[in-house]
């Protein structure tokens, strides 16, 4: 048995694509028996909805009168730095800046209430966000000085553009030290008092396509509530670490670079939140539809949490230190049951990641495929996999 | 619905000495308790106590003694969930003393038992998408 992404989209026009979740493809699978899922089921959706700090958004807000040049000036959007590196009326902002006036971690735990993050809820939402910026003035752009409200609505291009999100596993962080950790893997109490998890674990997007062999370079993929699409491999992608037989990573793998129109996408999708002690951040809900295009990538679609392992990482000492030590591996599934042993200990969990969110997403991008609104794509080149000699890098301090 | 709340009242100095605590029990039919008190005549003065009855008349009593010109503090606080902001992520559910954060097995929801809150405010400041707000 074999489909093409071109027979699929035929399907998808007509409404006759057979859709799944990636949980419900568990039981079909089950019930009928991989062969005749593999056949029957075109494709399945996937979600996942958690912070990614590696989230960001540009703009270009249309000229001013007379002209003012941000390009090398200073910006700040509801006072939170943005990047004026690009042209004139060019302006970027990440989901960790932070007002100048915030305290930080001057008294610990600083709270960070208020960031890039959300900045970029505010402005999906349909806020007005004051734009006060200077720049040095010239004889093409003479303005020096500009505060503005600014809408969504009447920016030119306001664009999603995330350098690494969805993650393909992550850690379980647990604190050994004595005292109180503000991480963020949110708060870790002494003594592994709890643990910390962050993934949608089978629902998540590239564990159910362990390889990455339908997800590549244009795959159009649910981002923020609305369409956006994989547009490279996400910053510190590797796909070169240990696995279970089943090919799952069991430890943070590969990642995705994505992009899409922020005009249509929505702030149930886009969070902004605030980690105490570490900083304000995004939450992005993210959404891969997978073809099924032969028995094999169905058959990496039926992974559950009980097949799925995360590397248990003290947030005390070798996190930060950046050993490489794990202490344990434990599966999602008892990662969900509330507790987990560690050393003989019941150590409580807690997600990060919100799995019913991420639900949420599966249902509505198996919603879009039914209702033909959504049609997949045919990804233009590859992911970097095994043995494309991906190698992860550390700094090498030197002078 | 009865309902009952430990207050602090401050009265100052010009209705110390009216009836207004006499006025509220006769007037609104609540009945209190009082837990402690400092009333000096012609000076500032409170009184920390619990006020019972039912929910209309309370708070016609309350808006009577602070028509009065009392002022009036909570001793009693609650934590509320605000769940257009929360997303269901569950970091709560570890940091909360009380247990009071249950996530449902099946659909990973979480529920948020106002009855076992002991109002910390541990949650508050640990829950991401900031949901979690006290109420006075």
């Amino acid at each position: 048995m074999a489909k093409t992404i071109e027979e699929i989209n035929e399907k998808i026009k007509q409404g006759k694509a057979v859709i799944a979740t990636a949980e419900e493809i568990i039981g079909i699978a089950r019930d009928k028996g991989m062969s005749c899922a593999a056949r029957e089921v075109d494709v399945v959706t996937t979600g996942t909805f958690g912070p990614m700090c590696s989230s960001g958004a540009y703009f270009n807000l249309g000229h001013a009168k007379p002209r003012i040049k941000l390009g090398g000036g200073k910006a700040t959007l509801n006072d939170v730095q943005a990047y004026t590196g690009y042209a004139a009326a060019d302006l970027l902002i990440g989901a960790n800046a932070l007002p100048d006036d915030d305290p930080r971690n001057r008294v610990r735990p600083g709270e960070f209430n208020y960031g890039g993050g959300h900045v970029i809820e505010e402005l999906v939402a349909g806020r007005d966000v004051r734009l006060v910026a200077s720049a040095y003035g010239t004889d093409c752009y003479p303005r020096k000085n500009l505060d503005t409200l600014i809408n969504i609505n009447d920016l030119n291009e306001a664009v999603l553009f995330n350098p690494r999100n969805a993650y393909q596993n992550y850690n379980v962080a647990v604190n050994s030290s004595e005292k109180m950790l503000y991480t963020y893997m949110g708060i870790l109490k002494p003594r592994f008092a709890n643990a910390n998890y962050c993934s949608a674990g089978q629902l998540s997007p590239l564990l159910n396509d362990p390889y990455l062999k339908t997800i590549g370079i244009g795959t159009r993929i649910f981002l923020g509530g609305g369409i956006g699409y994989v547009v490279w491999n996400g910053t510190q992608h590797n796909p070169e670490v240990t696995r279970s037989d089943n090919g799952v990573p069991k430890r943070g793998a590969s990642t995705l670079a994505v992009i899409g129109d922020l005009k249509q996408m929505c702030p149930r999708w886009l969070r902004g939140v605030s980690m105490l002690g570490y900083g304000a951040t995004l939450a992005v809900g993210i959404g891969v539809p997978i073809p099924i295009l032969s028995d094999e990538i169905l058959n990496y679609t039926l992974v559950s949490d009980s097949d799925i392992l995360a590397p248990v990482v003290d947030y005390s000492s070798t996190f930060p230190q950046r050993e490489p030590e794990v202490l344990a591996e434990v599966s999602y599934a008892d990662l969900k049951s509330g507790s987990f042993k560690l050393n003989g200990k019941d150590v409580a969990t807690a997600s990060l990641s919100s799995y019913s969110r991420a639900a949420e997403i599966a249902v509505t991008l198996k919603e879009w495929l039914q209702q033909g609104k959504f049609l997949l794509t045919q990804p233009v080149k590859p992911l970097p996999s095994i043995g494309d000699s991906i190698v992860s890098k550390v700094l090498n301090e030197r002078s | 619905m009865k309902i009952s709340h430990k207050l602090v009242l401050h009265f100052p100095p010009r209705i110390v000495e009216q009836p207004v605590i006499n006025n509220l029990i006769k007037n609104y039919d609540l009945s209190f308790n009082i837990l402690k008190a400092s009333i000096i005549p012609n000076q500032e003065g409170y009184v920390v106590l619990e006020l019972s009855g039912e929910q209309d008349k309370y708070d016609a009593g309350i808006e009577y003694i602070t028509s009065a010109g009392v002022k009036i503090e909570s001793l009693s606080r609650s934590v509320l969930r605000n769940d257009e902001r929360c997303t269901g992520c569950g970091a709560c559910v570890s940091v909360c003393p009380s247990r009071s954060f249950i996530v449902e097995p099946q659909t990973r929801l979480v529920s948020f038992d106002n009855n076992r809150c002991v109002a910390c405010g541990l949650c508050i400041k640990a829950c991401p998408p900031r949901a979690m707000e006290f109420h006075f």
